[in-house]
This record gives C-alpha cells, structure tokens and sequence, in this order.
C-alpha cells in the first residue's frame, strides 16, 4: 500500500479549471473521501490520479515515485467505475482475471487470487456468469473482486454506489468499509453524497469549483466547517445561516436579525472585530437549537415533520425565511402556527464572512 | 387481438374489420411494385431457364426443362464465373473491413480536428461506382495514368493483364467503399461505452490487447453486419467491371454478374442468363446463411 | 511548470505528432484520386498527366467543366439523375411510411407473414429480376422513360423495416389519445406519427437516394437514348466519346459527385443512422 499525493494539481480545459490548484496528501491505509456537488472536479481529480487525464500543472506522487508521465496502467491503481466497466462478453472470472492476464502472471498463481479475490466478496457461485445476468449489487462487487486482485497501492472509486437503490448502498457501504480495514488498503473515493463521506472516510476533503474547501476528520469538517460552503453542504438537514448586522447592545457585540438579535461571546466578538466586517453570516445546526417561552429571537412555527425518531420542526423569522429545528422525539412538540422563541447555544455558533464565506473565529 | 372472453358487438367487429381494410390498403402499394418486379420476376426467371434460346433471333425458344441448367452449370465458363466472383469477394470484403475499421479507431482519438479527419475518411461515400471506375480507369491507362510515375508499370498494362486485373479491379472497388465502411464502423465505435477502454487501460492492457479484447468483441454486431451486407454487395459488383474490364483480360474478371450481363445483352440468350441468376440468387442466400451461422455465435450481444 | 511536467509535455507533444502524422498520410491517400482528378480537370489539354505529373493547377481551365456539360451531355444527365431519384426517393419514402405503419400500429390477418413477405425482398438479388423485368418494362412501354427507370423501385423491404421500428417506439398513450381526441389513423400517421419520425424518415431518404443515385445495371439495360441516360451511364458514355480529352472525362466526373457531396454535407448524419439501424438489428 502506499500514499498518494496531489501537489498544486490543476487541470484546465481552454479557460475553465476544472481543478485549480490542488494539493492534497493521502496517507498509506487511509480512506480519503473527494466530496463536492457535481463539476466540483472530484472525478477529474480522481482520473488524473489514475492517469486517465494529464494534469495541466502540478504534481502526481504514488508511493514514492512521481507518476506524472507514467502511464494509466504501469501506475500500480486499481480504479472502480461509477457504471462498474465490466467486460460484457466475459465471464465474472474472466473479468476478475483481466488485470492478472495483462500482466503475465503465472496461470497457477492467477487462478489462486482470482479465487481469493473472489471469496473475499462471496462471488464463487457467480464465477461462471456473464454480467448481464447479474444484478446491479452483484455487478458491482465483480468490479470491486477485479480490482482487488491485483493488490495494488491505492484503489480509486468513482461514486461506485450511486447506482445501487437506497437499501443496498446502505449495506455496501458498511461492506466496503470492512473491506478497506481487511486489506490495510489506501482508498480514494468519490461521492457527492454527505452521508457517504461521513460514515465512510477517515478524512474527507470538500471541493467545490476545482478548489479545496477544506479537508478534515468528518467530525472536523462537520463541527467546524472553514467556509460557508462546507457548512452548507455536509450536514442534513443542512445548516441554518442568516445574515446580520453587526451591533453593540450594552456592550455585547450582537448581530441583528431579522426580529431579534443574536450575542456573541468573547472570543467570537475579538474575532469579529478583529475582522473589521460590519455583516456576518450566523450558521447555527438545527440540532443546536432549542424553542423558549421568552428568551430569543422571535419565530412562528411553520410544519412539524414527524420521522418517528426525531423531528424537524420548521420555522419562519419576521421575514420569511426558514430556520430548521431538529427535536429529539421525546421532547413536547410545538404547535404548528404558533409564534415561539429560538435560542442557541452560543458555544455552537459558527460566524462567516458574508463576502468570501470564510469563517471567523474559533 | 380480441381478448378471450370479450364478445364483439357488431359496431366492434366493423371497426376492426375497418381497421384490417386499412391496413391492407396500406400494404397494397409496396406489395403491387413486390409482386410484379421482385417474386413474379423470381419465378419467371425459373422457369425461362427451361427454355434454350436460338442462335438466331426471332426463332421461336424451345423447351428443354433442366437442360439448359445443367448444360449451363457444368460448363467451364460458368465455374471459372463462380471462382472469380469468390474470389473478388475475398479480395474486397475483408480488406476493406480491417481498412475500415482501422480508419475508424484511429479516427476515434480525442485529438484537435478529429473531426476534420473522420470528413476526410468517409469522403469516398460520395463517389459511385461509375465515378470510382472512371477515375482509377484513367490513373491506370497506360498512356495517360499515373502509373509510370509511381513506377507501377506491368506488361501488358494493368487492366489488360490477366495476373493484375481482378486485383486492380477489386482496389478501386476497396477505395470506393471504404467511405461507407468507415461510416458503419465509425458508428459502431461509438456506440462502445469510453469507461470499457479506460477500465482497460487501469487493468494494464496496452493498445493491441485493448484491441483484441475490448474493440473487437464489442464491435463484434458491426463487424457480422458489415462482412454480411458486405458480401452480397460483393456479389453483386458490377459497375466497375464494366467501365474498367468489361469482364476481361481472358474472362479474368468475369464476376457472374457480368456474366448475366453480357450474356443477356450481348450473347441476347435470356434463358441461359435466366439460369446464371438463379445461380447468382443461391450463392447469395446459401452464402449469406452460411455466414450468419457460422459467425453469429460468437457475436457477443451484451444487455 | 516544473521539470517533470515539462517533460511530459515534451512526450506528449512528440506523441501527437506522431498521430497527426498517420492520419494526415492515410487521410492523403484516400483523398488523392478525387484530388488527383479536380487537378486534372483543370488543367490545360497539353498537361494533362506528362511526366512528371503535375500536382497543382498553376493555370486553371474551367473549360472542361463547360464542356462536360455542354457538349458532353452532363448537365442533361445529371437532370435526368435527379428527377429519377427524386422519384424514386419519393416513392420509397411514403410505401415504407404506409407500409411502416400497418405493421407498427394495426392489427390484421396474415400480419407476420407479410411481413416476412416484405423481409424476403431483401433476400432477392437484384440480378435475378432483370431479365424479366426488362421485358415487363419493354412491354408497358416504359423502355427509355423516367417510368421505367423509376417505377421497380417505389418500395423496399428495408424502408417498411425502418419505419416500422420507427413507429414502434411511438408511446401508446399517444394513439389513445388522438383517438379520443376523433383523429382516425389516416390523419393521425400524417399528423403524428411522421413527424414524430422524423429522424428515421430523414435516414430513410438520404439512404434511399444515396442507393438510386448509384444505380447502374438497370439504367444500362433500359435506357439507349442518350437525353434519358442517367448521370452514372452518362459519364461512361463521356469516358468513351472524350477518351483523348482526360481534363474533360474527369471535370464530369466531379459533376458526378458533386450533388452528393452537397446532401452528405447537410445529412451524413442521418446517413449514420440509417446504417446503424440496420446494424444494430443485425
């Protein structure tokens, strides 16, 4: 196994970068997760690993060896593809097999790893089908066998379950995760799907434009979100943000909202000042949100929504705008129409740059 | 149709006896122009082959019964006909297949002005027969062509040498295809998913064994429509051959087709070319059988 | 950008060069006879083909393309191509459309034998209906007559076969409801169902004129008269009668192609689609 390594990696297409200065290290057995919207540059980053794309500027390292103009093959990666790529006049042996033939190696040590390989994703029964007579979960663990046999340095999978329905991708992900720990193996995995990102990576770098947001543990990336981007994107039901103003009420540094406004404590106050921004952009999670008689900024209840163990509660401020709360089931709803008070934790405030959406303080 | 069970009322039955009215109507044109210029003809050709005709016009034709098929079929003319007219068909199909499908990968690059490219290579498809014959007929003239320049010269020249003409014949009629080859196979190379190539490519395959196991299998469809069609196209050459060679030097192109020809208009013996098309049309069906069995198991239809 | 990547831009460069490259050399050979003969269709008699060949008109003679057409007949020929295979065209399109139709949408008695009917044509080579069709035109009279030239070819099997798929993938849900709305099938074929078939009618054409144009045989064998020949017979007979005046042959031969350089410029791509739908069926 190995580590990967992106150095200042940018990609452009005429004037339009679809990765614009990328550097980012993947350790040996990590499960590093490319997360983004789409044409955020994810695949293209993850093609220009696997060497079906050359970087425009920037540096490739696998191992120990820059692989910038070694070919896709001689790259020692293994690659899933969203649509799994299996050869359709092959076998689901044949198809385990390829990687091994390409490379010469022995017929009896070939027949051993494919037959490992197999095992290891519980495919021997199927080993004599055509893909065509397999089902979409049974296809995509026949591309995972192919690329596993080869045990090569890094696996490269581009949003493998997005074809798969709701239950089965649920199941696999946890399958694909013990198949990582199994094999000590190094993964870089695309996805545009949060919650793919936070169960499955040890690190999960967001990337939006062709840029880097940040890269972080997900409990990272989720409690403290380095721009409004990130906040927004990972999280569901996704944060709350809303603009104020900055003001001084009797000497609290406050932001004002609509109907009310909102204090920040002292380390976040010296940071905003220190900023000099007089608009910042309050993001606060819905799970840190909880409804009072008299404290708070002022709100009406909107719709509950019920999903039996939680509840989503949506409100709306003086001017419209939604606010989400999350309640745990045990807690007495709210009355829908009924006007209430929002209070925070002022610990789980994040604040931002309303200009370039990054965040201030802590 | 009607569903088990359901009755018809009578307003029901005369609907659908409207609708079949329609629908026979529908078919008429295309049966009429079938019946009198295809299967009439087929059967009318049959059965003229029983008739000799003599050596004089005007005389009445005379009966023979199959006679005349096995005069004609046993005949020396004919077989040397049958192995020119095979071998044409081995000289033109495969060769203009691979060309075509050579053309087709390479022109499938992701290269600047691709497309500039694929234009060039499919331009042939706007030349005909007539066109190709008369062009290349003139390259080849030994006073005119060009032949002398590229020091192609042949003694006697190309198009009246046993050894050369078929060969020279079968180059114009390779070039004057290879358009729409190009095109067919062009199609078919698009219609094979990029991730196959690029799962290749990451599995380690270089560009021969992507080929052999990638392009070719899932080519596979095009390539037994191409080698089909292609064939019977083959077998039904003949504009070339009557501007180029007229089936000359020595019969050395006297494809069947040609035969026909000249038999019925020049040699003005309809019964002897009637049995020379019943000739050509089994060669055609058994051919054409031959290779859809023989080739249609290892086409690899996938999905 | 840093050493390595130079490098590889440096390969990369070399690599495409070496692909230009191939595809420029085969693309001049296949392009060399049709290029070869626009040269020589313009150059002055006494150049043509000396040795050295010369490979690029210095001197232009547009006058062998005047007298292609002119005295050579061709422009007579190529009116006579194009009315025949619009004609025939014309006539493929709209037996395929109705017959396309019956098969796709009706329901009648004997439906899947007729339509193994219509299969069977393609089956019939050409060569086996001349000699009987030869005298069938011969005696309707139709011996030297767009008629005879035309009226043999008014319908194919394939174009059924096409339109037929076409329609086939109409929804149903379209039929029921122009049957609600009171359109019967005659007008719901010309006022639906074709024009949602447009792409395969637009194959179907180009295919079907592409086949005419090119015939040869048939027009051989039943045209004499030279105001009827057509432009494939045509430019025989202008090899033959200008054989010592090549500049002359070969202006009439890109006469020849012209007009079907124009209809693939606009509609390769519907040519494409007609080839693939066969193939795909196989």
């Amino acid at each position: 196994m190995g580590r990967v390594a992106l150095d200042h990696v940018s990609k452009r297409f005429d004037d339009v970068a679809a990765v614009d200065d990328l550097s980012l290290d993947v350790a040996d057995e990590e499960f590093l997760v490319l997360l983004g919207p789409s044409g955020c540059g994810k695949s293209t980053a993850l093609r220009m690993i696997a060497g079906l794309e050359d970087p425009t500027a920037g540096t490739i390292t696998i191992g120990d060896r820059v692989v910038n103009d070694v070919e896709a093959k001689d790259r020692d990666i293994s690659m899933v593809f969203q649509s799994y790529a299996l050869y359709p006049h092959m076998t689901v042996r044949k198809n385990i097999e390829f990687p091994l033939r390409s490379r010469k190696v022995a017929v009896a040590e070939r027949e051993q790893l494919v037959r490992d390989a197999a095992a290891s994703l519980a495919l021997e029964p199927l080993l004599d089908r055509k893909p065509a007579q397999l089902s979409g979960g049974q296809r995509q663990r026949v591309a995972l066998a192919r690329a596993i046999v080869r045990r090569p340095q890094a696996f490269l999978m581009d949003e493998p379950l997005s074809n798969l329905d709701a239950k089965l991708r649920v199941q696999t992900r946890a399958e694909l995760v013990e198949l990582q720990r199994r094999l000590s193996a190094t993964v870089i995995y695309v996805t545009h799907d949060q919650v793919e990102a936070m169960t499955m990576g040890h690190r999960i770098a967001v990337l939006d434009g062709g840029v880097l947001q940040q890269v972080g543990a997900p409990q990272d990336v989720y409690a403290r979100p380095a721009n409004l981007f990130v906040a927004r994107f990972i999280g569901s039901p996704p944060m709350n943000t809303v603009t104020g103003r900055i003001d001084r009420i009797d000497d609290t540094l406050v932001a004002q909202i609509p109907g009310g406004h909102i204090p920040l404590e002292a380390e976040l106050a010296s940071a905003v000042t220190a900023s000099g921004v007089d608009e910042v952009v309050i993001g606060v999670r819905p799970e840190d949100l909880r409804f009072d008689t008299a404290d708070g900024v002022p709100a009406r209840v909107s719709v509950v929504e019920s999903l039996g163990h939680e509840r989503h509660v949506v409100c709306r401020l003086d001017d419209q705008q939604l606010v989400i709360v999350r309640q745990d089931a045990h807690d007495v709803p709210p009355v829908e129409q009924s006007p209430t008070f929002l209070v925070a934790d002022p610990a789980a405030l994040h604040v931002f740059d309303p200009a370039s959406g990054n965040r201030i303080g802590v | 149709m009607a569903a088990s069970g359901v009755t018809l009322t009578p307003a029901r039955k005369r609907l659908r006896r409207r609708e079949h009215g329609l629908a026979y109507l529908l078919l008429i044109p295309s049966l009429v122009i079938f019946g009198v210029f295809v299967f009439w003809p087929l059967v009318h050709n049959v059965y003229l082959g029983f008739f000799r005709n003599p050596p004089f016009p005007g005389l009445p034709s005379k009966y023979v019964g199959f006679d005349q098929y096995r005069d004609v079929l046993t005949s020396q003319t004919f077989v040397d006909s049958v192995k020119t007219t095979f071998l044409f068909a081995i000289l033109t199909v495969p060769v203009g297949i691979a060309l075509g499908l050579g053309l087709a990968i390479l022109a499938h690059q992701k290269l600047r002005g691709i497309g500039v490219y694929r234009t060039f290579f499919s331009s042939t498809v706007a030349t005909s027969v007539a066109v190709a014959a008369v062009i290349f007929g003139t390259l080849m003239n030994p006073q005119v062509g060009l032949l002398p320049w590229l020091g192609l010269t042949t003694n006697p020249a190309i198009l009246q040498n046993p050894d050369w003409a078929l060969i020279a014949v079968a180059v114009v009629t390779v070039w004057q295809t290879l358009g729409l080859t190009f095109i067919l196979m062009a199609a078919g190379l698009q219609g094979v998913p990029d991730e196959l190539f690029e799962a290749a490519r990451v599995d380690g395959a270089g560009a021969w064994s992507r080929f052999w196991h990638v392009t070719l299998p899932m080519m596979s469809p095009t390539i037994f429509f191409a080698v089909v069609i292609g064939t019977i196209f083959a077998l039904q050459s003949f504009g070339q051959i009557d501007i180029l060679t007229q089936g000359g030097p020595l019969k050395k192109t006297n494809v069947l087709t040609y035969y026909i020809y000249d038999t019925l208009q020049r040699q003005s013996d309809p019964g002897k070319a009637a049995v020379l098309a019943v000739a050509l049309f089994f060669f055609t069906l058994i051919l054409a059988l031959a290779q859809i069995r023989l080739l249609e198991r290892r086409v690899s239809y996938e999905r | 950008m840093s050493v390595d990547a130079r490098a590889l831009h440096r390969r990369k460069v070399w690599r495409n060069v070496g692909r230009y490259t191939l595809l420029t050399v085969l693309a001049v050979i296949v392009l060399f006879p049709i290029y070869i003969t626009i040269v020589n269709s313009l150059l002055p008699a006494r150049d043509i083909f000396q040795q050295p060949p010369k490979f690029f008109p210095t001197d232009p003679q547009f006058g062998s393309y005047r007298e292609a057409w002119n005295a050579g007949h061709m422009g007579n020929y190529l009116k006579n191509s194009i009315i025949v295979t619009v004609i025939i065209t014309t006539g493929q399109v709209v037996t395929a459309i109705l017959a396309g139709y019956a098969f796709a949408i009706l329901e009648f008695p004997f439906k899947r034998l007729l339509f193994v009917v219509f299969l069977a044509t393609l089956m019939v080579p050409f060569e086996v209906t001349i000699v009987t069709n030869v005298s069938t035109i011969s005696n309707l009279g139709w011996y030297d007559t767009y008629a005879g030239l035309a009226v043999p070819f008014l319908a194919t099997g394939f174009g059924a076969f096409l339109m037929r798929q076409a329609f086939l993938t109409l929804p149903r849900e379209l039929r029921d409801a122009a049957a609600l709305d009171g359109y019967g099938h005659w007008r719901f074929l010309w006022r639906v169902a074709v024009p949602l078939a447009r792409p395969a009618v637009a194959a179907l054409s180009v295919f079907a004129f592409l086949a005419a144009w090119n015939q040869y045989l048939w027009p051989l064998l039943i045209t004499k008269d030279d105001r009827l020949r057509t432009v494939q017979i045509g430019l025989k007979q202008l090899q033959s009668v200008s054989i010592d005046q090549v500049n002359v042959t070969f202006a009439g031969a890109i006469i020849a192609v012209i007009p079907l350089v124009i209809l693939l410029l606009f509609f390769q791509k519907h040519l494409v689609r007609g080839l693939t739908a066969g193939a795909v069926k196989g």
